[in-house]
């Protein structure tokens, strides 16, 4: 089976990060970039599903020049081709925006499985993976933590609020991974010369076939009106115990009215 | 005025919290208009209800499909709505489900996604919804200018009030089309007990890899239980495998906003306190005195939890008694 897997490379969130005063996008220059943590659990779960089952992973990102440092990793990993969407016509891109340029581009490929990480940890939408499905005409399992393929289908276990359920699903679908579906493995020495030598093409909005007067930040269907930092959280008080913190603590609740 | 529809959040006949805020937030912008997708005659047994919150029309988009598929029977209840209704906004709630949904429906009606706001008003005759980005680092505001804004919520970010009017129940035709749906085969609900929803709690309490092992989480059970609280885990704790993954708080678990949020053994790493910091009142117990999680505290001790957090478990519920 052949398979997409959609990367984000995020800024790190041990690091800390900022949204530009201008217009209160991502500052991404600001902090370190990595590969979305969960994505790299979704390039696991295709290349154990491709060792499985036979087939290709392609890797896909949308994202400035330095996004291709997350589509090596990847291949380094052992995916097999990379597509990259570059363009500076869509940044600034909302989700709505970016599913149709990634849609665009997963059209172009002749795919059985689009997986996705559940929620990237930088925009926090969550909802780019459902846009997706809808605009491929495909069905969509979210949160999956266990999956198998059965013949047409997939089986799966999906995370939700109150608990799991098992879903099912027909081929050609669309998944998106939590953290709990597997550890991703480490490139190895090998892997990472390799994926020196592996095709990343790189689409723009022509290529996409996207009309340029619906791309960018200037044509987002939703628009910042306005942001501001949040005041920095001031240390309050501070008590070494003494044996009373406790009831202290009860003090200070209670003067707040809190119990 | 024009209709505001809201998703009905329920299960088991019963209808969530959430659905009253999200009443609330549509009588700041229009009429409030709830929209129950379920089996035929539930629009009906929750009408009441949903009318103690404010609703004035309940639109019920109502199949016998509706609980065995995922997701799209929402999508196409909420588009037959708001093609019978042409409303101001559609508001749902930023849960799991609610945030598909919402993206899905976005596409169908080339709209605006305004996701996880925690509030939302009118200005100018726009609907304006604020954001909390990077864990509440910015408060950003947004509009949407493309189709209907359709915005989630944040279970707990707005306060429900009462307001008394009678629903009038209005069916709308739906269809769900199985090829683009999954299918449900069973449901396992977790075990809730008598705790709130760590989500939706007024109170919070978590603890981290300080709290040493499985058992020992007894402690922070017992503070949370005293104040009728919930009970949440750090990355670290969860990691270590002291307290089930879903109650995980911080970057990559839930976020809360609790009036009083208790961190005992937290250090308060970013990826914790991204999860935690809107927390009206923060309160932090740790050996180290230095760890990064007094630095936002409201109130912090140094000390052993296993002294603090039993005597202000004793201290509370002697207020109360």
């Amino acid at each position: 089976m052949d398979i997409a897997v959609l990367i984000k490379q995020v800024p790190d969130t041990y690091s800390e990060r900022k949204l530009r005063k201008q217009d209160w996008t991502l500052d991404r220059d600001a902090a370190d970039a990595v590969i979305d943590e969960i994505d790299s659990r979704g390039v696991e779960t295709a290349l154990q599903l491709t060792e499985a089952h036979g087939g290709e992973v392609t890797v896909l990102t949308m994202g400035p020049e330095r996004a291709a440092e997350s589509l090596r990793k990847a291949l380094a990993m052992g995916a097999h081709k990379a597509v990259h969407v570059l363009d500076d016509g869509l940044a600034g891109s909302d989700a709505l925006q970016t599913s149709a340029a990634l849609a665009a581009a997963i059209r172009t490929l002749s795919v059985d499985l689009v997986i996705t990480g559940n929620e990237s940890t930088d925009g926090r939408t969550g909802s780019v993976p459902a846009m997706l499905a809808e605009r491929l005409g495909l069905p969509q399992v979210t949160s999956v933590r266990t999956l198998e393929i059965d013949g047409p289908a997939l089986r799966a276990e999906r995370v939700h609020d109150g608990g799991y359920s098992e879903v099912t699903a027909s081929l050609p679908a669309l998944i998106s991974v939590t953290e709990k579906i597997n550890e991703p493995r480490y490139p190895n020495f090998k892997g990472i010369m390799a994926a020196k030598k592996k095709p990343v093409s790189t689409m723009g909005i022509d290529d996409l076939g996207l009309d340029p007067s619906t791309t960018g930040l200037a044509n987002a269907a939703s628009q910042v009106v306005d942001g501001t930092p949040r005041p920095p959280r001031t240390a309050g008080e501070k008590v070494a115990d003494d044996g009373t913190g406790g009831t202290k603590v009860a003090e200070f609740l209670a003067a707040a009215r809190l119990i | 005025m024009a209709e505001v529809l809201v998703l009905v959040d329920h299960h088991d006949g019963a209808v969530r919290k959430v659905t009253a805020e999200l009443l609330t937030a549509a009588a700041r912008l229009g009429a409030p208009s709830a929209v129950v997708v379920g089996k035929p005659g539930t629009a009906e047994s929750l009408a009441a209800e949903l009318g103690a919150f404010g609703a004035t029309k309940v639109y019920a988009a109502e199949s016998d499909d509706a609980a065995n598929f995922l997701i799209t029977p929402q999508v196409a209840g909420l588009a037959a709505a708001a093609a019978a209704a042409n409303p101001a906004a559609v508001l749902l709630p930023a849960t799991i489900d609610g945030r598909e949904i919402a993206g899905r429906l976005a596409v169908r009606l080339n709209s605006g996604l305004l996701a996880d706001a925690v509030d939302v008003e009118s200005v100018d005759g726009d609907v304006v919804a604020t954001q909390s980005a990077f864990g509440g680092e910015y408060t950003v505001r947004y509009k949407v200018t493309t189709g209907v804004p359709i915005i989630s919520i944040r279970p707990n970010a707005i306060e429900a009030t009462p307001t008394a009017a009678s629903a009038q129940v209005v069916p709308v035709e739906i269809t769900i089309d199985p090829a683009i749906s999954a299918t449900v085969i069973a449901d396992h609900p977790e075990p809730v007990g008598d705790r709130p929803e760590l989500g939706a709690a007024a109170v919070v309490v978590s603890g981290g890899r300080g709290v040493g092992s499985a058992d020992k989480f007894r402690v922070v059970e017992e503070l949370a239980d005293s104040l009728g609280g919930a009970v949440g885990a750090s990355r670290a704790a969860v990691d270590s495998g002291y307290y089930p993954p879903q109650f995980q708080v911080g970057q990559t678990g839930t976020t809360v906003s609790p009036q009083v949020y208790i961190a005992l053994g937290i250090s308060g790493a970013i990826q914790h306190r991204a999860g935690m910091q809107t927390s009206k009142t923060i309160i932090a117990v740790n050996k180290d005195s230095e760890a990064p999680i007094f630095e936002i505290a409201d109130f912090g001790v140094v000390g052993d939890l296993f002294t603090v957090a039993p005597a202000l478990t004793e201290a509370v519920k002697a207020r109360k008694a």
